[in-house]
């Protein structure tokens, strides 16, 4: 396996009957993903894509009928931290929450849960996995990617997507892309798929996308300098973006550091990481 | 979304075109703030906000003695820049309101001032609570070196600072406000009223989705009281369909008439000082095609991010927002479709061509989902096109240049 999904993986959708949860989940099943159950309440008993995919009323009922080990996440904002708690008392170990605009709160209490239960979370509002050739959880498009040795973890969405197709388009194929998604506080971090990246032997190189704000990337660019023995290339969007003026002086207490471009351009140089200048640059110093 | 520009976890905006409102993180006045504060029984000095020099000559008569001048602007550093002013009598009030109402603070216009009454300070402690990103929890901070110069001792003796991670599940524990104002050497008489006051911020912060709650400074008075002479507020914009009370203290018009006119059609819109109008989808994306237009040589006009799944009613406000400013020379719409369908964008932006008519050149690099449905589309609107990312952003900025 490479690393948290692959043709084996037995997918649960939550939200399956929404709008975006049916397109996706079409999607993810045209992959050739293993989707075995959907769940929305008051919709048990139906089925969905031509009667390929069984819809549940709760994630108990599905795990215990189909023994779905991986939850994608699509319902809206305010009802997404249940469904996270819900998935994880189910006994789910990967939830992979897609849904953007959860309240930070709510996260910090949902991962605050899901830390005692040793449950692994992706996103939310992130893209999700992708193990091309194999299988996908969440939404990034079927026809970017191609198999490879290229491990890829990063905090945005489309601008992975550009990635995944510049990479592409030079022959380039990825082990496995995992959107950690752009949220202030989130399950998964840089570090940790790093850490598996570097354990995983179908990875041979990875891939770094951040974003300003925050200190993820500093503190991944310390993990690289210990850690890491595969070479890392890496790109940070909102170069562009200087920073501005403060609001309150909790954060600058709290972190010191400012997040800003630059700032995690220089600390992932120092690591021996390779910085891209713009998205389409990462193929030339990958090859 | 908020998370991408707004960064309360290190305290930095990235608002790119400094200084403007906010658009994405519900930032409270200090006279809002302190009202919140007072209703989960935080001390706070008596006073009212006024918008006129008559009002404030009023209110500091009401107030007896006294008074302290405040302009209420969303930026910090008021005080440094003369926006804090102590009056003797009402009728010095009035005169100094005068002043205060007639400046500039960091580009702010200062419409609105609080009188509050002036207290005798012997003391200036800092106490506020804000999201560790990193730890993933809350963090209450309480320092005994409180006041304008906290930063600095943030940076110089970070030991002066007291940090203290709160368990979202549990919340803020009597002990752990004990703790904090013995670390700070707290007087013993002043310890049930702190414990109070440190609960009641916990409460603010929780119950109304804060992303920073923060009094600095909390003061003890010559009269041994504690008092919350200055608040700041920012909550969670994600959260605000929960707190109607609090989103209708917004101020609009403070902010950037375009941003707001974004807001309503769900865009996240930032004005920029450039000339190249962009359009993308997804915030990371939009952030490295501003990157790529500065790499060419070129400055973007705005950042534009219409989001997943964009409607071509929504794409077609996008792009009259980006029109109606007088500075964008050239357009570059960048669309890597996933939900997003390049089709859908297309017919948005032909709807706003045809109401719009604009004069200005636009370069498109459509990708991915119904890309060639888009293309074919756009080629009879007379769009320059491109195929790859550093292309088109190349063209859009000599566009501009020649323009």
């Amino acid at each position: 396996m490479t690393i948290l999904l692959d043709k084996n993986s037995r997918l649960l959708i939550q939200g399956i009957t929404g709008h975006e949860g049916l397109f996706h989940t079409g999607q993810m099943v045209a992959y050739g993903t293993n989707v075995v159950a959907g769940v929305t309440p008051g919709k048990g008993g139906e089925w969905v894509l031509d009667g390929k995919v069984p819809v549940f009323d709760t994630v108990k009922t599905a795990v215990d009928t189909t023994g779905a080990n991986t939850s994608v996440i699509f319902v809206p904002a305010r009802f997404a931290p249940d469904a996270m708690l819900e998935a994880a008392d189910a006994g789910m170990p990967l939830i992979i929450c897609i849904t953007e605009g959860i309240p930070v709160q709510d996260m910090m209490r949902v991962c605050a849960y899901l830390d005692q239960k040793k449950v692994r979370l992706i996103g939310p509002n992130c893209p999700g996995l992708l193990t091309p050739g194999e299988a996908k959880a969440g939404i990034i498009p079927n026809n970017i990617s191609i198999a490879g040795d290229v491990g890829i973890v990063s905090r945005s969405g489309t601008l992975t997507y550009e990635v995944l197709y510049a990479l592409k388009l030079r022959g380039l194929g990825a082990s496995t892309c995992v959107g950690i998604g752009g949220d202030p506080v989130n399950g998964t971090n840089f570090i940790d798929v790093l850490e598996l990246f570097e354990a995983d032997p179908h990875t041979d190189r990875v891939v770094l996308i951040g974003e300003i704000g925050g200190t993820d990337e500093e503190k991944a660019a310390e993990f690289i300098a210990r850690h890491m023995t595969k070479p890392v290339t890496a790109f940070i969007a909102g170069q562009a973006a200087p920073p501005g003026k403060r609001m309150g002086h909790a954060g600058a207490i709290i972190e010191g550091g400012a997040g800003t471009a630059k700032d995690k351009i220089t600390a992932l140089q120092a690591a021996g990481v390779r910085v891209a200048r713009h998205p389409e640059e990462i193929p030339d110093l990958l090859a | 979304m908020s998370a991408y520009f707004v960064d309360v976890g290190s305290g930095v905006e990235y608002r790119l075109s400094a200084p403007k409102e906010w658009g994405y993180l519900m930032k409270l006045h200090e006279y809002q703030s302190k009202q919140v504060f007072a209703k989960y029984g935080i001390p706070i000095p008596r006073g009212r906000v006024a918008s006129t020099a008559d009002e404030a000559r009023h209110i500091a008569e009401e107030l007896g003695g006294r008074v302290v001048i405040k302009s209420q602007v969303l930026v910090g550093g008021r005080g440094k820049a003369g926006g804090i002013r102590l009056a003797r009598t009402p009728k010095e009030a009035g005169e100094l309101a005068t002043q205060v109402l007639a400046m500039e603070i960091k580009g702010l216009p200062v419409r609105k001032i609080l009188i509050d009454e002036a207290v005798g300070i012997t003391k200036e402690i800092y106490l506020g609570i804000t999201n560790d990103r990193g730890a993933r929890r809350p963090v209450m901070m309480a320092s005994s070196a409180g006041g304008v110069d906290i930063e600095e001792v943030a940076a110089n003796t970070p030991e002066k600072i007291i940090k203290l991670h709160i368990d979202p599940l549990l919340g803020l524990r009597d002990y752990q406000a004990r703790d904090l104002a013995v670390s700070i050497d707290m007087p013993r008489e002043f310890w049930r009223s702190f414990g109070e006051i440190a609960a009641g911020l916990w409460r603010v912060y929780k119950e109304n989705d804060a992303d920073l709650v923060e009094i600095n400074p909390l003061v003890i008075t010559s009269d041994n009281r504690l008092v919350a002479l200055d608040g700041k507020m920012v909550v969670d914009d994600n959260a605000i369909f929960r707190h109607a009370e609090i989103n209708e203290m917004r101020d609009l018009g403070a902010e950037d008439a375009l941003e707001v006119e974004a807001r309503k059609y769900g865009l996240s819109y930032i004005n920029l000082d450039g000339n190249v109008g962009c359009m993308v989808n997804g915030a990371g994306l939009a952030m490295a095609t501003m990157d790529i237009i500065k790499l060419s040589g070129g400055e973007p006009a705005n950042f534009l991010d219409i989001g997943g799944g964009a409607s071509s009613e929504k794409v077609a406000a996008a792009l009259r927002i980006i029109l109606a400013d007088p500075k964008v020379k050239a357009v570059l719409f960048n669309i890597f479709g996933g939900i997003t369908r390049c089709d859908e964008v297309a017919r948005g932006v032909l709807t706003a061509i045809h109401e719009v008519k604009p004069k200005v050149p636009m370069v498109a690099r459509l990708v991915g989902t119904n890309a060639e449905e888009g293309l074919r589309l756009l080629a009879n609107a007379n769009m320059i096109t491109a195929e790859t990312l550093v292309d088109a952003a190349q063209k859009a900025v000599a566009i501009a240049k020649g323009a």
